[in-house]
């Protein structure tokens, strides 16, 4: 297999494990390292890309893994003050403040879920996959991918409302 | 009534049950600029999914690819080198010259057997000392000797 065929294989979901790593590791840096990772280990094992059913699928397995691993390792834990600081060259533009905000919300909300749901609200609502696949990416069965995912719902939604009412968290 | 069926798309939604149309659908209401007051609270969560499907992964990736020794070649290097080995051999050897006249080759022939034989028998007469090895392990026979009293004894 060539570089160009693989990248034609590749293209259409790396930014999807761009997303998924960056949703679950927070800061950008460490989700392109992830992408990265993820992609160099299709590459070296290309030969076997026959054998698999759903590439893309299995790439977002690997990508889960991966993640998480990285979320257990010591590493990651010594740079949770770098994750935190990310956020700080954002502020920008009064105006878009306000909007950019209750997004900024979601935003944050998402991320004080579970890892399971996050990733779960992740594949979902943002990349748009089937049920099916999200149970074949996870490795979960599918009511328990529809419990997480209405859990997650309602939590982003009860939340939301709280911010909304009272203003300040 | 489309607020009526909003509302019940958003109640199948959180309970994890629409499908990806019913959920495009919804999109595409909370994205629009008429969304009725009490449910404003949606809008920022349809509008960050929807925001973050546009980030993208612009890093590159450096592919390698591998160089594998090829070990058929390594053959074809050893081919080439005994090839040149055998061919400065034979050149060399051609200028050691041979003799003419057949007496006189045989003559050297047994000049240098006779030389090889009485160096062998030189190297030969030193084995002899061999024997007395022989027989110095023969008188260490006597040892079992012992070895058998004692056992007799210590039994």
């Amino acid at each position: 297999m060539t570089q160009t065929e693989f990248l034609n294989i590749v293209m259409p979901f790396k930014d999807k494990v761009f997303r998924l790593a960056k949703r679950l590791l927070v800061s950008t840096e460490e989700a392109e390292d992830a992408t990265q990772e993820v992609l160099i280990k299709l590459w070296n094992n290309k030969s076997k890309f026959e054998a698999y059913k759903n590439i893309e699928a299995f790439s977002m397995t690997m990508t889960k893994n991966f993640c998480l691993d990285k979320l257990k390792s010591k590493q990651a834990q010594n740079l949770k003050i770098v994750h935190s600081n990310y956020q700080d060259h954002k502020v920008s533009l009064q105006k878009e403040l306000e909007a950019k905000d209750s997004l900024d919300w979601v935003g944050r909300i998402i991320a004080d879920l579970p890892e399971q749901q996050k990733m779960v609200i992740q594949l979902r609502d943002i990349e748009q996959y089937e049920l099916d696949e999200i149970c074949d990416m996870l490795d979960m069965n599918n009511t328990a991918v529809r419990v997480a995912l209405s859990r997650a719902r309602k939590t982003i939604r009860e939340k939301l409302t709280n911010t909304h009412s009272y203003g300040i968290k | 009534m489309v607020l009526n069926n909003i509302e019940k798309l958003l109640e199948k939604y959180e309970n994890g049950e629409t499908t990806l149309k019913e959920e495009q659908v919804l999109k595409n209401y909370f994205t629009s600029d008429t969304v009725a007051p009490h449910l404003e609270i949606y809008k920022p969560m349809f509008a960050y999914f929807l925001g973050n499907q546009q980030e993208q992964f612009t890093k590159d990736v450096p592919l390698k690819t591998k160089n594998k020794f090829n070990y058929k070649w390594l053959s074809v290097a050893a081919v080439a080198v005994l090839m040149i080995g055998f061919y400065f051999k034979s050149t060399t050897q051609n200028e050691l010259g041979t003799y003419e006249d057949p007496q006189k080759a045989y003559n050297e022939v047994v000049k240098s057997l006779a030389m090889i034989s009485t160096q062998f028998n030189k190297g030969a007469s030193t084995v002899g000392y061999l024997d007395e090895l022989n027989k110095g392990t023969a008188t260490l026979g006597y040892l079992n000797e012992i070895e058998n009293t004692k056992n007799l004894i210590f039994k």
